[in-house]
């Protein structure tokens, strides 16, 4: 018996048998809300903190070091900061969708990490379409970016804005087909239940050459989900100022840049399930050790958060018509060649399975 | 077949360029181009020709080099010093001399171009190499270079 | 659906942005109106004067020495090129020849301005494609530079080294090292230059055929330095007209007949090399003499008028001075590379994208003091 798994189950009969059933689900569900916002909302600002670490050591500098030991409470300042900031907005805004948009990113950004299983057993929300769920709850973010540009009455923020929502929908399309290509191979759209059938070996390895491909069309477009470099055309610094974003001040703005990182931290945590096996140890190290998963699947998420950040500070930013062509012209029919051989790999059962 | 050609091609330069990143990610020390810069006081040095500001040096017995000859004033392109002198009885010869009452040196028109430097034919006035100016107040920034009860030193003449 | 149709049944309406004064992508506090259809650019209108200083006239009042440090403050990132301008046409008009030394020095030093420029523009030049990683890249070699500069001159910006008649002083013992050590450092990262943004896909993509500028409208521009010859005119004042020591040195004049963003791009970079190159030619046999010829501490240009040209990081400088025998010129005219070079910008931004604007502005390489004076 493992110590995590005890605690949630003791929290569990405890509040059952001190109120009816109804009110302790309700009870259960705001608990874990609560618990799930503080530790992402803390989780975000610590990646924060790491892009602005790993851009200064890719750019030979120290990065934040005054707040904290080794500048590890410096997030949380500019938190603080952002919090005590007012709240400006520009006169003709439509003050309504103005202060709306900011909550439908944050949201919605929240929402997707509900699904995800961090160890055995511990989800929040094991539903048994997981990866549709995450599939339509982040394309719900990208409204409140095209809310937020359309408010502000701000020619840049709404150049911004529609660039947003060229590239989100362009790009859902390659995110979707590609995870669609590992849903084939592991049969199940439960995200727990592709974590099981990765106990066979990791789907990267089990899918072999289409799970590759299909691994390297979901991080491009993934990158181009969260709107990050180098398809950060929606707040294109040099090009439209902050874009989208150029109106909103204090915590309204912190959303939106949390969002980011979390919908960060969400491509990398889909990558993790569906390609690295999850909370799953390489080759089973730590099977007997349940909890060590969220290591495991932290670690791994952290790998990809990485590599995504490796791309924003290497790569130029391409241009609105070539973000199109290489969607539309390379990302889309390769990865629909992908999932024609990835079928056929299934069918003809060349998984590599250990 | 370009097609395909265009793909490999295209992901190979982008691993070129990570790969630039990437080694100085692993390889270089971190930060090595940041100066910390309130931290290292105690080590920064400027070189000893860095225009600071302009100073006149005196020597311990309060005596300076200046002999009033305004010729950095005429020198300076933009009205940055203002000399304040008067004719008085040089106690030792009996004549009247040009001596300096204030060498008014406003910091905050310079313009570190060292031309009354340049000028100075008594070597009286020169650059300090000090850079930290930033005052709370601009009237902070007029100084008068030759400190109070200064004279010229003797046998110094333009 | 024909396009056509859906125009005329739709009312669309041009819109106008302000890029800038404040804006990332003008370094500096240039003005851009644009005429946008969507993305489609369909007219830059730059609107100067937001830091017109009114040097030309400042120079009137002043003597010719003083006049000198005023050209730090117009081209910043080439100023030492700059004071060598004036002092050549000064020089040339009091017909003082100035001791080996001081042109070989100054030629130096004016190469490691070019180097120093290219540096930071290639900073630039991928902050404004979004590649954030070079500006420190590149602003790591450009220290090194302005170590050698701050040693030597005294300042790291705005030298104001040069005066009519030579130098202010003569260089720092360790110059010679340091520009050696510096000339070793930069050869091993130049080509990491390359492989970090030249060769990249995206930047190619980005500047391949985006901002196309003929010869011929490089010529009736007035379009000089790296934007005239990345359009294939011969433009290159070291060559044709060389002053200093440029005429004992053997370097390329780099030409590409692209005239696109990447052609600009690629004639910087080789210009690197060229400088180097030149650099190294010189660095070892300094000749020994005095820094300096001694001038009048007023100096009077005789009656007539003066025209000097030299070869700046961003093109042709002109420095045209009418004297009437004072100690003040009567008029003094800059003929600045970064002004005719920002006039082409509508004509080779029209029809492109805002992204594609942002990417040939920054290979025009503008300095807005430059342009404003």
């Amino acid at each position: 018996m493992n110590i995590t798994l005890s605690i949630t189950k003791n929290i569990h009969n405890w509040l059952f048998s001190i109120m009816p059933e109804g009110i302790a689900s309700i009870a259960e569900m705001v608990l874990i809300a609560v618990v799930y916002l503080a530790i992402f909302a803390v989780a975000g600002l610590y990646l924060v903190l790491l892009e602005r670490k790993v851009a200064a050591w890719f750019q030979l500098r120290i990065g934040p070091n005054r707040v904290g030991y080794w500048g590890l409470l410096q997030t949380m300042a500019d938190a603080l900061k952002l919090v005590s900031k007012e709240l400006t907005g520009t006169v003709k805004a439509d003050k309504f969708l103005y202060n709306l948009a900011p909550y439908f990113v944050i949201v919605t950004a929240l929402m997707a990490l509900a699904v995800f299983p961090f160890t055995q057993e511990f989800q929040a929300f094991d539903i048994n379409i997981g990866v549709l769920f995450l599939l339509a709850i982040s394309s719900i973010g990208v409204i409140g970016i095209l809310l937020g540009g359309w408010s502000s009455n701000n020619k840049f923020a709404l150049i911004g804005a529609m660039r947003s929502g060229v590239q989100t929908i362009s790009y859902e399309l390659s995110v979707g087909l590609s995870i669609l290509t590992m849903v084939l191979i592991s049969g199940s759209l439960q995200l727990s239940e592709i974590v099981e059938v990765q106990k066979n070996g990791w789907l990267i390895v089990q899918g072999h050459i289409p799970a590759v491909i299909a691994f390297m069309i979901f991080m491009i477009a993934g990158t181009a989900e969260t709107n990050r470099a180098p398809f950060d055309l929606v707040e294109a610094e040099s090009e439209l100022g902050a874009g989208f974003h150029t109106e909103y001040s204090g915590m309204k703005f912190a959303y939106f840049f949390l969002a980011e990182f979390i919908n960060m931290f969400i491509i990398a945590a889909i990558g993790t399930t569906l390609f690295f096996g999850g909370w799953l140890s390489p080759f089973g190290i730590t099977e007997s050790i349940p909890w060590l998963g969220v290591f495991w699947f932290v670690g791994k998420t952290l790998i990809l958060v990485f590599l995504m950040m490796w791309f924003r500070w290497t790569f130029p930013r391409l241009r609105i018509d070539q973000l199109l062509t290489l969607e539309w012209k390379y990302l889309l029919p390769l990865n629909l060649l992908n999932i024609v051989l990835m079928a056929l790999i299934v069918w003809l059962n060349l998984t590599i399975q250990f | 077949m370009s097609y395909f050609g265009n793909i490999y091609r295209g992901i190979k330069t982008l691993l070129t360029g990570m790969s630039v990143t990437g080694k100085y990610f692993l390889t270089s020390r971190k930060g090595a181009i940041t100066q910390q810069y309130p931290d290292n006081r105690d080590t920064l040095k400027m070189f000893d020709r860095f225009r600071g500001e302009v100073v006149m040096p005196h020597d311990e017995v309060n005596e300076h080099r200046c002999t009033g000859c305004q010729k950095c004033e005429i020198a300076c392109p933009n009205g940055s010093i203002e000399i304040i002198w008067d004719r008085q009885v040089d106690p030792e010869t009996g004549k009247k001399k040009k001596m300096i009452d204030q060498h008014i040196y406003h910091l905050g028109m310079c313009t570190m171009c060292g031309l009354c430097i340049e000028a100075c034919p008594t070597d009286a006035i020169k650059w300090a190499q000090n850079f930290e100016n930033s005052v709370y107040d601009r009237s902070y920034l007029t100084k008068v270079l030759n400190k109070p009860g200064s004279k010229v030193k003797a046998g110094i003449e333009d | 659906m024909d396009t056509n149709i859906a125009n005329s049944n739709l009312k669309s309406e041009d819109y106008f942005i302000n890029m800038g004064p404040q804006h990332p992508a003008t370094h500096g506090v240039l003005r851009l109106l644009l005429t946008i259809d969507g993305e489609i650019i369909k007219k830059v209108e730059p609107d100067l004067g937001y830091i017109h200083r009114s040097i030309e006239k400042m120079c009137e009042r002043d003597s010719y020495q003083q006049i000198v440090h005023l050209t730090d403050r117009m081209d910043y990132l080439s100023s030492h090129i700059n004071n060598e301008a004036v002092c050549l046409t000064v020089e040339n008009a009091l017909e003082i020849e100035v001791p080996e030394r001081v042109k070989v020095i100054r030629t130096i030093i004016g190469e490691l301005t070019r180097l120093a420029s290219h540096q930071l523009w290639w900073g630039v030049m991928g902050m404004d494609v979004g590649a954030l990683t070079t500006y420190f890249y590149g602003f790591r070699d450009r220290e090194l530079i302005n170590d050698i500069f701050e040693e030597t001159c005294g300042a790291r910006l705005t030298m104001n080294y040069n005066i009519p008649g030579g130098l202010m002083f003569d260089i720092h013992p360790n110059f010679v090292k340091r520009t050696k050590d510096f000339i070793a450092h930069f050869k091993t990262k130049l080509p990491e230059y390359d492989r970090l943004l030249t060769g990249n896909v995206i930047f190619q993509k980005r500047m391949k055929g985006v901002g196309i500028l003929t010869k011929e409208d490089a010529i009736s521009f007035g379009a000089t330095g790296p934007v005239g010859r990345g359009s294939g005119f011969s433009c290159d004042v070291r060559k044709h007209h060389p002053y200093s020591a440029l005429d004992k040195v053997t370097f390329k004049e780099t030409l590409r007949t692209e005239g696109d963003s990447l052609a600009r791009y690629e004639v910087r970079i080789q210009e690197m090399w060229e400088s180097m190159s030149i650099i190294e030619q010189l660095i070892d046999n300094i000749p020994e003499g005095d820094f300096k010829v001694a001038t009048n501490a007023v100096i009077k240009l005789p009656k007539g008028e003066f025209y000097q040209k030299v070869e700046t990081a961003r093109g042709e400088l002109g420095v045209y001075v009418v004297s009437t025998g004072t100690k003040n010129p009567y008029r003094l005219k800059f003929r600045s590379p970064g002004f005719s070079n920002l006039s082409l910008l509508n004509h080779i931004a029209v029809g492109g994208k805002i992204g594609d604007l942002v990417a040939s502005m920054a290979t025009l390489d503008i300095v807005v003091p430059d342009i404003d004076r």
